[in-house]
């Protein structure tokens, strides 16, 4: 099994309080892991810990084949992270915004349009500063910087929320789409129905600890797609 | 890296023409400030004259604390910080680029203030070469310690204050040559003893691009 990260006994402080206070726990390439529990559980403090965003003091922590208590900025453009805050430069149109991210990140440009398309940011949308966007369109506009970057490794904080039912499909499309291109991913939610319909695995947190590990439905969804499986409802 | 600054300076200036807070606000203090000197010091040509260098440099060194905190202010939205950080991008390119922006920003300045000064204090540059060169150097003194010291306040809830407290003591020897250095290209200025202060701006203006290369990663992920 190709493993995408590895964390064990990781131990991560947000000042004095320990974010992560021993995590075990290894994501296999491909897979899709949604990670619940209550607020401050330690849900974003481990996707910022895989990003290598929040130093992981005491045990160890490798993703993407890269020890991140050596070098935590080893995988930053290997990841794409998406957070409650969108990081978006609010005088930059949505357009600009994405290319942003794309040119800095080494990739092609044209695939910020594609990927501004693909989250429905069309026509004067795109043109528009983010600073006047709604907060489900900067959410859309952040997603898009993240799908343009072709991340290999997917970190995404509660990525349905506030969005509309219809770009919620949208979402778990692009994400669908993008581990059957060899993605992993890596999402934290409030809703547990979520969590177990698009989610090979769903991971509790509690107190910084995972406390529970359970399979999620996307497999047996899959298999039950007569052509092996072209989206996941 | 250089292709980093690049797209990091790009970015800046976009973020400010867009803005136009550079254009509305620093410009106007640094020009409003002519007028306040002129006030202070009297309707006498030759004691304006006699000041202007200095004045001159007052003005930019002001407007530089200004530009930098815009600067840094650009990236103080929600999760930019992290953005920026997550990028890829060398982070000695965005000390570059932002060096960069703040200077491009800083030498228009310059021209403004130095077409306002002629016109109040009545004070023509008679060695140009002297005074661009001079120019130059102070500037990009200016606004790599201004990015570094920028970069080290960001992250501090103090930043708007804690900013002027930590840079203005460090570019003051900036304000002392680059006065000096316009002294001597002024009329009647001494053009030898304005070179010799080009020997301090520019190893100043050196060492801060080299430190500020070194030390930007660090001070990026620790503020």
């Amino acid at each position: 099994m190709d493993v995408a990260a590895r964390l064990r006994a990781a131990v991560a402080l947000a000042g004095r309080f320990p974010a992560l206070s021993g995590v075990d726990l290894t994501v296999a390439t491909g897979e899709v892991v949604a990670v619940e529990g209550s607020n401050g559980a330690g849900k974003t403090s481990l996707l910022r810990a895989c990003a290598g965003l929040l130093a992981v003091h005491s045990g160890t922590i490798e993703v993407l084949g890269q020890d991140l208590r050596a070098d935590p900025a080893a995988v930053r453009r290997r990841v794409g992270v998406l957070g409650h805050a969108a990081g978006l430069y609010d005088d930059l149109n949505a357009t600009e915004n994405v290319r942003f991210a794309v040119r800095a990140a080494g990739a092609p440009v044209h695939l910020a349009q594609a990927a501004l398309e693909r989250l429905g940011i069309t026509g004067r949308l795109a043109k528009v500063d983010a600073g006047r966007l709604s907060a489900g369109q900067r959410r859309r506009v952040a997603l898009a910087a993240v799908l343009a970057r072709a991340p290999e490794l997917w970190l995404l904080d509660e990525p349905h929320a506030g969005l509309d039912a219809a770009t919620r499909r949208v979402v778990d499309a692009v994400l669908d789409e993008a581990v059957r291109g060899g993605a992993t991913v890596v999402f934290t939610t409030h809703e547990q129905a979520l969590a177990t319909g698009i989610a090979d695995r769903v991971v509790t947190l509690a107190g910084g600890r995972v406390r529970d590990v359970r399979p999620g439905g996307r497999r047996a969804k899959l298999a039950a797609v007569p052509d092996g499986g072209t989206h996941v409802a | 890296m250089w292709r980093d600054a690049r797209l990091v300076a790009a970015k800046d200036l976009r973020i400010e023409l867009r803005s136009r807070i550079a254009l509305w606000q620093v410009l106007p203090v640094a020009v409003l400030s002519l007028f306040l000197y002129a006030f202070a010091l009297g309707p006498g040509r030759a004691a304006l004259a006699a000041a202007a260098p200095g004045l001159f440099w007052l003005a930019v060194l002001f407007s530089t604390v200004l530009a930098v905190q815009r600067s840094f202010a650009i990236e103080s939205g929600e999760g930019t910080r992290d953005a920026l950080r997550l990028s890829g991008i060398d982070p000695a390119g965005v000390f570059l680029g932002k060096v960069a922006a703040v200077a491009l920003e800083l030498a228009v300045l310059q021209v403004v203030v130095w077409a306002g000064m002629t016109v109040l204090f009545g004070v023509h540059v008679e060695t140009p070469w002297l005074a661009v060169v001079a120019s130059v150097l102070a500037t990009v003194g200016l606004a790599s310690a201004g990015v570094l010291y920028g970069a080290l306040s960001a992250g501090l809830r103090v930043r708007e204050t804690l900013l002027p407290l930590l840079v203005l003591p460090v570019l003051a020897p900036v304000l002392l040559a680059a006065s000096r250095a316009w002294a001597g290209a002024l009329q009647h200025g001494s053009v030898a003893a304005g070179t010799g202060w080009l020997r301090v701006l520019g190893p100043f203006a050196a060492a801060y691009l080299v430190v500020g290369i070194l030390l930007y990663g660090p001070l990026l992920e620790t503020g």
